[in-house]
């Protein structure tokens, strides 16, 4: 039953990391930045959740609504006041500029939040439902299950099917072409940094339940973002979708068959195993760095 | 219809063009000939935005360099890159549809224009773009700046890497949008057959125009013949 239990779990926490590498793939893949500050943007979303809870009793998946907009607006704003400014770049002064914006972003949330880590607690927050053989299931969890496939279904049918979303996807195959077909690339780049900003915030406000909130709280999300784009294919939303389910499944089977202490050996051993036996990842183009 | 005077472009403080001045006449077939290096790509580069100049490139009467390349894009001034670019993961109809950006609500007309011109490509709408041959992707290019309604065309290299039948097919094709009312812009190495094919010509030697002429004359230049056509 152990098996079934870590399987299920698994599978719901890889929804969450799916959701937030997404977003760090939907950046890479357009704007070809590897976002340092995505952690952050977790943070800021898991303390939006926590504050309209504490302030307006707002529930935390309601709050979304209020969240997704919001963070959209803060993504947009941020690309063209500071990240598309280094978008031709070398690539130093971008790590440079988004490991200091993602510095700034901590230490404002430490000073203004004190570095004691929050728990949002809802009337829910710990139930759970049981299935058969002892296997359990948190309600939290499972709902933000629930919400991040509707929502990568939505940034699927947005990607595949909209004028919009079609022109990200041709700026992110060839970003000269795009410009010659009389795509406006540097408001692509702030829409995708928007919505690289939502999926995160949104991952993040979806996990204010069941993780501690502190301004560090997106750290350990950043480097798991990382492993997931390079195992799905940088700059592969699909790849990223799938690659979080799998690290989600390798973390929670680790965790039971090993031990908690090794999860994380487990995965960056994955992750070393793919540089080197497959660069471009599950989900990669051809040909390229 | 496009009047270029003294343009100096290059990349990061190297000048590749150096006060090159020249004009298309609507309605044309201009080609402009040399050897690799001697910036023929810049010169396109410059004319569609994507790299900077100074001097003055007016199109129909309004200046447009300093504009975005999507605003020139805009004004009708299509650019067909070297290298074909197509969008590798994306269909054939996905980059058609990306072609017409600017005018989806021509896309039909548009459609049953190119796929007149290029019926190879109605038999692959749903094929990705990476997976075809170099001669259709060309196509594909081609088709997908039409479906802009470029007032004017500029082809980069469109025959390069292609076997001698589909440049034969290419270059039949410029003379179907030359006579659909486009005015064609047309860069090569392939000088015989772009001069064959061309109303006009220049030719240019690092940074600058060096010779001008009708394309029977060039080809008939001693100098053309003695550089490029190797008698």
């Amino acid at each position: 039953m152990l098996f079934f239990q870590s399987l299920i779990s698994g599978i719901l926490t890889g929804g969450v990391y799916a959701l937030a590498a997404m977003g760090m793939s939907l950046v890479f893949g357009v704007m070809n930045i590897s976002n340092f500050a995505h952690g952050e943007l977790m943070m800021l979303g898991m303390y939006l959740a926590y504050y309209l809870f504490i302030l307006f009793n707002i529930d935390p998946f309601i709050a979304l609504l209020i969240i997704m907009p919001l963070t959209f607006g803060f993504g947009y704003a941020v690309e063209k006041t500071m990240i598309g400014r280094v978008i031709d770049h070398p690539s130093e002064n971008q790590i440079l500029l988004t490991v200091g914006f993602g510095l700034i972003m901590s230490n404002t949330a430490l000073l203004a939040f004190t570095s004691d880590p929050k728990i949002l607690t809802t009337s829910y927050s710990s139930s759970s439902i049981s299935l058969p053989g002892d296997i359990s299931v948190s309600i939290p969890m499972l709902l933000s299950f629930i919400i991040t496939c509707a929502l990568t279904a939505a940034l699927y049918l947005f990607l595949a099917k909209t004028k919009t979303g079609m022109a990200l996807r041709a700026t992110s195959q060839n970003r000269e072409a795009a410009q010659l077909m009389g795509i406006d690339v540097s408001r692509m780049s702030s829409i995708a940094f928007g919505t690289g900003t939502l999926l995160a915030a949104s991952a993040g406000a979806m996990i204010a339940q069941t993780y501690y909130i502190d301004p560090f709280a997106g750290h350990t999300f950043l480097l798991k973002s990382f492993t997931i784009c390079v195992l799905g294919g940088l700059g592969s939303v699909i790849g990223a979708a799938v690659g979080g389910i799998v690290i989600g499944l390798v973390e929670a089977m680790s965790s039971a068959y090993l031990s908690t202490d090794w999860k994380d050996v487990v995965v960056f051993v994955l992750f070393l195993a793919i540089l080197l036996l497959r660069p471009r990842g599950l989900f990669g183009r051809k040909g390229e760095q | 219809m496009l009047e270029i005077c003294d343009l100096n472009a290059g990349y990061d403080d190297m000048p590749v063009l150096k006060s090159l001045s020249l004009s298309i006449v609507e309605g044309e077939v201009l080609s402009i000939v040399g050897n690799n290096g001697a910036g023929k790509s810049t010169l396109l580069k410059a004319i569609s935005g994507l790299v900077r100049s100074t001097g003055s490139i007016s199109f129909r009467g309004t200046r447009i360099n300093g504009l975005k390349p999507h605003a020139i894009v805009q004004k009708g001034i299509v650019h067909v890159p070297e290298g074909r670019k197509i969008f590798p993961e994306m269909t054939v109809d996905e980059n058609l549809t990306m072609g017409a950006f600017l005018n989806p609500k021509e896309y039909r007309r548009h459609l049953d224009m190119v796929f007149s011109l290029f019926p190879r490509l109605s038999e692959r709408r749903k094929q990705l773009g990476g997976t075809m041959s170099g001669g259709e992707q060309q196509m594909l290019a081609i088709a997908r700046g039409l479906m802009g309604s470029p007032k004017l065309l500029m082809l980069d290299e469109p025959s390069l890497g292609l076997s001698p039948l589909f440049t034969e097919s290419v270059f039949s094709s410029i003379g179907e949008i030359s006579r659909s009312g486009v005015t064609v812009l047309l860069v090569e190495q392939n000088v015989c057959q772009s001069l064959e094919a061309s109303d006009r010509g220049y030719v240019m030697e690092t940074g600058s125009i060096v010779l001008s002429g009708t394309g029977r004359e060039l080809i008939e230049n001693p100098q053309v013949k003695r550089a490029f056509l190797g008698m």
